[in-house]
């Protein structure tokens, strides 16, 4: 199994520091100055593997560290600790230049195709330009011809090549970010909430644009997103996050038809289903806290109706359930749930 | 019974520089006491235009060009502005999108609610606090005498949600309009505030009009159900029926396009194109470019609203066979 997988992270912790300069950082406490620097905790420990040409989702709630997540694996963010490696190779800590070979093998696709598409270039400089960044040397002709190549396999006529992000609609100008991600032949696609801005008839267009796209490029996927319907449809495994950390990480099915960790119980309560009876919502209770304060022990004992004293002291760690299922809960592994 | 609330032929026009731009077309729906609409569609059909100009929140150069708003027997379309102030945020009352746009940054949660109750009723000042209170208390907000003295950055986005539904309420409106009220919230907390919605409406007999693009949220709430297509509505009847057996292709198509449990990995049925722009309308059936059912008359004549066979009314000239 761990042959296969393409990226693997181990442990991986991002921690941004807010707390400005060091004007902003001293504070009188007690009649003395102490300088005190506040971090926010984005992502928590977090290990898993992306299989070669699978589509691990990771879900969950705003402010969860899902996008976090998703650019530190890219290189866009520097981890604080712990480990990303592509194919076997450890990348984190790479230089710029040997990093180089590795950008063409990951693309991107952000979630909002009116500020990710610079305004001020044509369709054909947008893709054009990582073909000619990535491929030194490379003829007009044959950087024309994969332009229009990426064109027509995202369903777009390569006549439009002259036009400007702005003669687009949502979901045109989505095809045309994942034209560009798909120009320098990558193998593994991260994909950052790519139809939540879009309407439901164009999200349908674009996932199937990207099962086609995986497919026939046997693309691996990390897909993130809050829309669980969406995230069913199109996963093989699919990792639950909540403030940093990550609770459950199973198959597809698994998830969706026995969820274990009580987060997911509630996340998977409340998507709204269409006809038929009404389910019964599971309620949380409170608020997420802030990644700033992190509870003690586990991150969800707050909200959890069946925390204990373990719960409140002792982080849980991810363990396999019987069905594959990785699963960091107290409850669970005691049994209690 | 008289209705609630009676759209008739509602049609609102944008004035613009190359001449009128029809946003709404001839659009009608009523709505029985305590009865809750599900005004579905996806963006620029006009489903908040529509729910905009019931209250006649619509801003120049956007004017009600023609039809009736009939509300507690009285015609909303037609009203003088000063005699709208009190309909509009006292018998109707609207949820916006957006919490944090909603509440005023500066001023704490107390003021905004009392300012609200002493606009509107003839009520001393510890009065009014004693109604937000009590309205705090039906949306759940823990310690509401506490939290009066807040301002809106010290609640999360969930708990803001509750406070301008309480807001809402103050007046004991008998309609209340939410234009996508959830849309900037997480799915749990968008849970959370439509069953909350929904209690209130049910315990105090509300009417609700509920605008949304999301199909599933309108069906576990609403009654009935509106659908809107490039400015008109394309398709009504109860949610049910609409949710199950669709009558008009673009509904049918919506549905479809749906992700649904059990057939992961699927393709997903899409409808090809995009909804086409108001400047820019093909003549007959606004849908006819997207529709795989468009014959010759699709292309001429625009449908109306009749009844099909499962009693759901559906503008299609198509509508027996599709």
């Amino acid at each position: 199994m761990s042959t296969d997988s393409l990226v693997k992270i181990k442990n991986l912790v991002k921690h941004f520091d807010i707390s400005g300069g060091l004007l902003d950082q001293l504070q009188m406490e007690n009649g003395r100055i102490t300088r005190k620097q506040t971090v926010v905790k984005a992502v928590n420990n977090v290990s898993f593997e992306i299989q070669k040409g699978e589509t691990l989702s990771v879900v969950g709630e705003s402010g969860c560290g899902k996008s976090t997540l998703a650019r530190t694996v890219m290189g866009l963010y520097p981890p604080n600790s712990g480990e990303v490696h592509y194919d076997g190779q450890r990348i984190d800590c790479l230089p710029h230049r040997q990093m180089l070979p590795y950008r063409t093998k990951m693309q991107m696709v952000f979630q909002d195709p009116y500020a990710s598409l610079n305004p001020r270039m044509t369709v054909r400089q947008i893709i054009e330009e990582p073909i000619y960044f990535h491929n030194k040397g490379i003829s007009r002709g044959d950087a024309k011809n994969k332009l229009h190549e990426v064109m027509r396999s995202v369903g777009m006529d390569p006549e439009w090549a002259g036009n400007y992000p702005h003669e687009f609609s949502g979901g045109q100008r989505q095809r045309i970010s994942i034209a560009r991600a798909l120009a320098v032949e990558p193998e593994f696609i991260v994909a950052d909430e790519p139809i939540a801005a879009l309407d439901v008839s164009i999200q349908a267009q674009i996932l199937n644009l990207l099962m086609d796209a995986q497919e026939e490029r046997n693309l691996t996927y990390l897909f993130i997103s809050h829309d669980l319907s969406v995230v069913e449809h199109i996963s093989t495994r699919v990792a639950v996050m909540y403030l940093g950390s990550l609770c459950e990480l199973g198959t597809a099915k698994e998830i969706f038809s026995s969820p274990r960790h009580p987060y997911t119980r509630a996340l998977l309560s409340a998507i709204p289903t269409l006809g038929g009876e009404k389910k019964k919502h599971i309620h949380l209770s409170g608020d997420v806290p802030t990644p700033i304060n992190l509870p003690p022990g586990c991150v969800f004992h707050g909200r959890c109706q069946f925390a204990n004293d373990r719960c409140r002291e002792e982080i849980p760690l991810g363990r396999n359930l019987e069905n594959g299922t990785l699963c960091a809960c107290h409850a669970v592994e005691e049994g209690r749930l | 019974m008289q209705p609630l609330l009676d759209v008739k032929n509602l049609s609102v026009e944008f004035a613009l520089r190359q001449g009128p731009l029809e946003a709404v077309k001839n659009v009608s729906f009523s709505l029985n006491k305590g009865e809750r609409l599900g005004l579905v569609g996806e963006s620029g059909a006009g489903k908040s235009v529509t729910g905009f100009s019931i209250i006649n929140l619509i801003s120049k150069p956007g004017y009600i060009s023609n039809g009736s708003i009939m509300f507690e027997g009285q015609d909303l379309a037609k009203m003088p502005f000063d005699k709208m102030r009190g309909v509009r945020g006292n018998r109707i009352s609207m949820i916006f999108q957006d919490p944090m746009m909603t509440l005023n940054p500066v001023l704490t949660i107390g003021t905004q609610m009392i300012e609200t109750v002493m606009a509107h009723m003839d009520v001393t000042r510890k009065e009014a606090e004693e109604i937000a209170l009590e309205k705090l208390r039906k949306v759940y907000i823990p310690s509401p005498r506490k939290r009066l003295a807040q301002y809106p950055h010290e609640f999360s986005g969930g708990m803001r949600q509750r406070i301008v539904i309480a807001i809402s309420l103050l007046t004991d409106p008998s309609l209340i309009i939410a234009d996508e009220p959830t849309t900037a919230l997480d799915v749990t907390i968008q849970a959370e505030i439509m069953d909350l919605l929904l209690e209130l409406c049910e315990t105090d007999n509300m009417g609700l009009i509920l605008i949304t693009h999301d199909l599933a949220v309108v069906s576990e709430v609403t009654q009935r159900i509106a659908v809107m297509y490039a400015g008109g509505i394309v398709e009504t009847g109860s949610t049910r029926q609409v949710t199950e057996t669709p009558g008009h292709p673009y509904t049918q198509g919506l549905i479809a396009a749906l992700p649904q449990s059990g057939a992961a990995g699927d393709r997903l049925t899409q409808i090809p194109g995009a909804m086409p722009s108001l400047m820019n309308m093909p003549a007959g059936c606004p849908f006819n470019p997207r529709c795989q059912h468009c014959t010759d008359i699709c292309k001429q004549e625009l449908p109306t609203l009749k009844e099909n066979k499962s009693g759901i009314l559906v503008a299609c000239h198509h509508a027996d066979k599709v």
